[in-house]
């Protein structure tokens, strides 16, 4: 079974943790070819619609729509087309490189072959395929992670701070990655603190702060200027 | 789709162990020490206390299986792995099944080491009805195994996982321990009780089948969050 979707849309979704409120009634939408930034401060709930997007957290109230179709109603199939970066990076630290993307791509379906070799070289890693993951720094863990969340080619892609630890060329390599894979079709939504960097890559801004969504707007020049102004900030 | 997920899960967990020995070498370690320490306080001059082997090779059996538990998930915790295990386009009990199965061998690996000590230190005769023991064992090490493995993965974003696995566990398991006790000893008691060690495999055989089954259909909604 197939779960294609052009749009992934979050409607009126709030997630309550006990008595706090992660998330209070957000709804927002994105589709094909979009780079969507989320932005906000620390604990605006950022990750939680990252959690919810991905069909991992569910919502307290509200519902999230991949096309016509929901987590529940499309099932596993749904999955097939997640990708998700993640502030912790889902790799197994024992294992060698090579070993952590063959393993997640045989759990996608994929062959292990060619498209492991492909993640490998996109990250820069073609030579430290045989090497524990455990021996790398966060650049080189990071940008392998990526590779590993878009091994299966997700439709939608989900990245929580994608620059974590990445040198200036390394930044360069994965804007023009993800641009590329929005250019392919894909949906993506970026959470970000990195103001600059957004700038010029996201096709659209959405702002939260303190589990509300305070602005959804297309992205234009200017973003830390906009954001100070809605979130505050020196 | 479900087996072949399991497998990788289980063939991903054994590569890991296979590198770093960890889990194996601390469960072994513990359980040895366990049984080396009743075997000072329970044989004298060389004669055993009646019956306390069979009891030992399980407290070990248990205790051990439950350090192996909570060193399994803290894998998948550290990374927060797990998270991209249930996000794999399989159905999420396969995960579960390829855990419980990394488990299941690891504990296997332990009795292994552990029945023919048991036997020696305690002169119990647990090689006289073979293909009974190994039943007990295999059967009380799936019924034990079957709810820990959905335990520890429950209690993994707990802070107090470490404290409220056995607490939880424990209480649940006490029918598989006691029917995996009383099988074992019926087996090596003088003259040995084979009608009642049947009974005692067949109970645990139920019991097997009602924890892997709730297991099985309770995983997928306990790990969403």
């Amino acid at each position: 079974m197939t779960a294609d979707f052009d749009q992934v849309s979050l409607v009126d979704v709030s997630r309550h943790f006990g008595r706090r409120r992660a998330v209070t009634k957000v709804s927002l939408s994105a589709g094909r070819g979009e780079i969507v930034g989320l932005l906000g401060p620390n604990g605006a709930g950022k990750s939680t619609l990252m959690g919810m997007a991905a069909s991992l957290v569910r919502p307290t109230s509200g519902e999230v729509r991949y096309g016509g179709g929901t987590a529940r109603s499309l099932g596993p199939a749904l999955r097939h087309q997640i990708g998700l970066l993640a502030h912790e990076l889902h790799l197994y630290p024992e294992l060698t490189a090579r070993q952590n993307l063959s393993f997640f791509a045989r759990l996608y379906g994929v062959d292990a072959g060619g498209p492991v070799e492909a993640a490998l070289a996109a990250a820069g890693l073609s030579d430290r395929g045989e090497d524990d993951v455990s021996g790398f720094s966060r650049g080189m863990r990071q940008r392998l992670a990526l590779e590993r969340a878009l091994i299966h080619q997700p439709r939608l892609v989900l990245l929580d701070e994608p620059f974590t630890g990445l040198d200036d060329r390394a930044v360069s390599v994965v804007t023009e990655r993800l641009r590329g894979i929005a250019a392919s079709g894909a949906i993506v939504l970026l959470a970000t603190h990195d103001l600059d960097l957004a700038e010029g890559l996201v096709t659209r801004v959405v702002l939260v702060q303190g589990g509300r969504l305070i602005a959804d707007e297309p992205a234009q020049a200017g973003v830390r200027a906009r954001y100070r102004a809605l979130v505050g900030g020196a | 789709m479900f087996l072949k997920v399991a497998w990788l899960v289980l063939r991903k967990d054994i590569a890991i162990e296979v590198k770093t020995r960890e889990i194996l070498y601390t469960t072994l370690f513990f359980a040895v020490a366990c049984v080396l320490v009743f075997s000072f306080a329970f044989v004298k001059e060389g004669v055993p206390v009646e019956g306390a082997g069979v009891g030992i090779l399980w407290i070990a059996v248990i205790f051990s299986g439950n350090l192996a538990l909570g060193r399994t998930f803290e894998r998948e915790r550290y990374g927060e792995t797990i998270r991209a295990l249930l996000l794999a386009p399989a159905p999420r009990a396969a995960i579960y099944m390829g855990k419980l199965l990394g488990i299941v061998a690891l504990m296997a690996l332990t009795e292994l080491l552990l029945v023919p000590m048991v036997a020696f230190l305690f002169q119990a005769p647990l090689f006289s009805w073979p293909m009974h023991l190994l039943a007990l064992l295999v059967l009380g090490t799936l019924g034990f195994a079957s709810v820990g493995t959905l335990f520890a993965a429950m209690l993994m974003r707990s802070r107090t996982r470490d404290v409220l696995l056995p607490i939880l566990l424990y209480p649940v398991t006490v029918p598989v321990i006691i029917a995996g006790v009383l099988g074992t000893s019926a087996l090596t008691q003088t003259p040995a009780d084979e009608p009642m060690a049947t009974l005692w495999i067949s109970m645990l055989a139920f019991f097997d089948v009602v924890f892997l089954t709730l297991a099985l259909w309770m995983f997928e909604p306990l790990m969403t969050e």
